[in-house]
């Protein structure tokens, strides 16, 4: 039995860490994401979880920290936001360069400047190509659940996992959720045995040496074909995850896609607010419908093109823009995932929301219309649009 | 789906508030939503939160801006902000105040929804001794949202003070009592 | 042990060493452009030389210094620099004698 409760993302995330127990969490505060450790730290000093935490100086040092620890062969997991992760980006890569599954929560807000602490996906966007597997996150539920199924990823896949969510939007809302028993959880993520740590006294390792011509190549490509195994790896720990919760997760949610002439591709919170949406033309008739990734790294680039090659038209909403004088990044790898596999139909692209602009129903029903009235007028289909933006 | 938008001021806890409401609807077995719309965060800057109350699993994830029904913390915040923009016709707007009911018509004259008062802020300084008015607001607010009769609302804030305040219990009648009186002291003006 | 024929699936993740103090498996020693040459003439086996030298490349057996591993030795002199008795003297490397 589910325990029903109402959290808002944040402590939500804060529960599913106290219920997974990592070894070592080493972190540092910013805004939005700043509950997480604040939070957490209470059940540290209760005595709840018995978690090494390590209040650090800076986010560079907080994933430095956290490599070290998951390298001497901890469970580690950590929180960030906007700056701090642009700060840690460094060694982002090193995370992933050295195959640790560290877990880090990404409180989706804007990278400055100009300063602001609300929600867009520049800051996880930005580090798309670090060699995270990522997962977005539509509510408090959602992330919940991700987080306690990215531990079990990282550790199979063999690569750090980022599960975003919007800042304010989804971290500080309450909400209803239902929450897993501890022994659940505990169960599910089981306890982490690595195959090679620092910290083994029967086997003595080096990590991270120097590697040049002769071998980096191929440890990038072992990184690469890690990223395309996870697929597999995050479909099979969704399924175990949904046996226990009732809650399945694919790569991507397609609501009321298979019949829609119209589709819109939006991440996170917006997707729920383009539900209602989707429900409300439909009541009018007008066939469109939603798709929601989840996964973004790995990319799910041919089940996405199977599941929108049937449309006439879609939309590609896009919370953060890659100022390449072209388009948003989800727009750009969608459009990519769409050629290679042969389906050739108008993608539109709407940059919306930037630094926590309110996206209202009203708005994503205008981005339908747009593609609706552009029905005989492909060449407007497939341009770039700033959503709400005064000119 | 009841949409509530909360205007206050920094300091005085209409987040708190909003996040009470949320849980009080969600102790009767609804779904909620209850967040703050987070600006520049000084003392005593206007701000907003939000309630969405429903039977159904809520999936809108935007600010409300058709509210049925307006709070509002502070009555010095009804003309620096527009708080009754949006508002359904058929809502209401309760203000907490101690203003005599002809004078908050007049600040209001322009509004044709019903306007409620309460003097929270009194309540709160008869009851629980500080100027806490969160309490008082929320009863007035159920009560003016016809959300729960007053015997649930009782046993459910109870419920809840007895776990909130389970340290400080000599605090939970004199809640107990800004409820109740809050509850029959709200009127329409 | 890798080596630069085998591909990305055989090698070890991410370039992890897991057998501890293989480098005396490795011929480090190409890259000198001066070498120390020890003269048995002049050295009294005092040992000086064993403990600064960073490769281990100053050998010694049964108290006596038996000479330079050049599979080891980058040429760095500083044996030659702390020997009391200017036994070990550095020589340029190939090429330019």
């Amino acid at each position: 039995m589910s325990i029903k409760e109402r959290l808002s993302g944040n402590e939500a995330v804060a529960y599913a860490m106290k219920q997974i127990n990592p070894d070592v969490v080493p972190v540092y505060p910013i805004t939005p994401s700043t509950e997480i450790p604040q939070y957490f730290s209470s059940f540290v000093a209760n005595g709840t979880v018995d978690t090494e935490f390590v209040p650090v100086e800076s986010e560079h040092s907080a994933m430095s920290a956290a490599i070290g620890a998951s390298a001497a062969g901890a469970r580690v997991m950590s929180a960030t936001s906007s700056q701090g992760l642009a700060l840690m980006y460094e060694m982002l890569y090193i995370a992933s360069g050295m195959r640790l599954p560290i877990v880090l929560t990404c409180v989706n807000r804007a990278i400055s400047a100009p300063i602001n602490i609300h929600n867009d996906h520049s800051d996880s966007m930005g580090a798309r190509d670090c060699g995270f597997i990522q997962l977005y996150c539509e509510t408090n539920q959602e992330a919940y659940d991700n987080i306690i199924m990215a531990v079990k990823i990282a550790e199979l896949a063999k690569l750090p996992v980022m599960v975003c969510y919007d800042g304010f939007i989804t971290s500080h809302s309450v909400e209803n959720i239902e929450l897993l028993e501890d022994e659940k959880v505990k169960a599910f993520v089981g306890e982490y045995t690595p195959e090679h740590y620092l910290l083994n006294p029967d086997e003595h390792v080096s990590m991270g040496p120097l590697d040049l011509q002769n071998y980096f190549f191929e440890h990038r490509k072992q990184l690469a074909d890690a990223m395309t195994n996870a697929k597999e790896i995050i479909a099979k720990v969704s399924k175990e995850f949904g046996d226990i919760s009732g809650r399945y997760y694919d790569a991507f949610e397609s609501y009321k896609l298979d019949d829609a002439e119209y589709g819109l591709v939006v991440l996170n919170s917006t997707a729920g607010t383009a539900k209602t949406v989707v429900d409300k033309l439909r009541d009018k008739g007008i066939k469109v419908g939603l798709l929601k990734p989840r996964m973004f790294r790995p990319m799910p680039h041919k089940e996405l093109a199977e599941s929108l090659k049937h449309l006439e038209a879609v939309a590609v909403m896009d919370k953060a823009d890659s100022v390449n004088a072209m388009s948003g990044p989800v727009y750009t790898e969608l459009v990519t995932a769409l050629h290679k596999h042969d389906v050739h139909i108008p993608v539109s692209n709407y940059i919306y929301g930037l630094g926590g602009r309110d996206v209202k129903a009203t708005d994503i029903e205008k981005v339908f219309r747009d593609i609706l009235a552009a029905k005989d007028n492909k060449e407007n289909l497939n341009g770039t649009f700033y959503l709400g933006v005064r000119e | 789906m009841i949409e509530i938008r909360w205007h206050g001021r920094g300091g005085q806890g209409a987040k708190t508030a909003s996040l009470l409401l949320a849980d009080v609807a969600f102790n009767t077995g609804k779904y909620i939503q209850g967040f703050p719309e987070y600006g520049p965060e000084r003392m005593g800057a206007p701000l907003t939160a939000y309630n969405r109350i429903d039977d159904e699993p809520i999936r809108i994830h935007s600010n409300i801006y058709e509210p049925n029904y307006v709070v509002v913390v502070d009555d010095t915040l009804v003309g620096p902000v527009d708080v009754c923009k949006g508002i359904d016709p058929n809502g209401a707007i309760l203000i907490n105040s101690s203003l005599e009911p002809s004078v908050i018509k007049e600040k209001l004259k322009d509004v044709n929804v019903k306007i409620y008062v309460i003097d929270a802020s009194k309540i709160a300084l008869e009851t629980i001794g500080a100027n806490f008015p969160n309490t008082a607001l929320l009863a007035a607010i159920i009560k003016v949202t016809g959300l729960m009769s007053k015997e649930d609302l009782e046993k459910n804030m109870l419920d809840s003070f007895k776990h909130k305040f389970a340290k400080k219990p000599e605090v939970i009648e004199p809640n107990m009592e800004a409820v109740r009186r809050a509850y029959d002291e709200v009127k329409e003006v | 042990m890798v080596n630069d024929k085998m591909g990305a699936s055989e090698l070890p993740l991410a370039g992890i060493i897991t057998e501890s103090g293989n480098s005396e498996k490795f011929n480090t020693g190409e890259w000198r452009n001066k070498r120390p040459v020890h003269d048995k003439e002049k050295c009294k086996h005092c040992m000086m030389c064993i403990l600064p030298c960073p490769d281990n490349a100053t050998c010694h057996k049964d108290g006596v210094m038996t000479g330079i591993d050049y599979s080891k030795c980058k040429g760095c002199g500083i044996c030659a620099s702390v020997c009391p008795f200017k036994a070990i003297h550095m020589e340029d490397e190939g090429g330019n004698d």
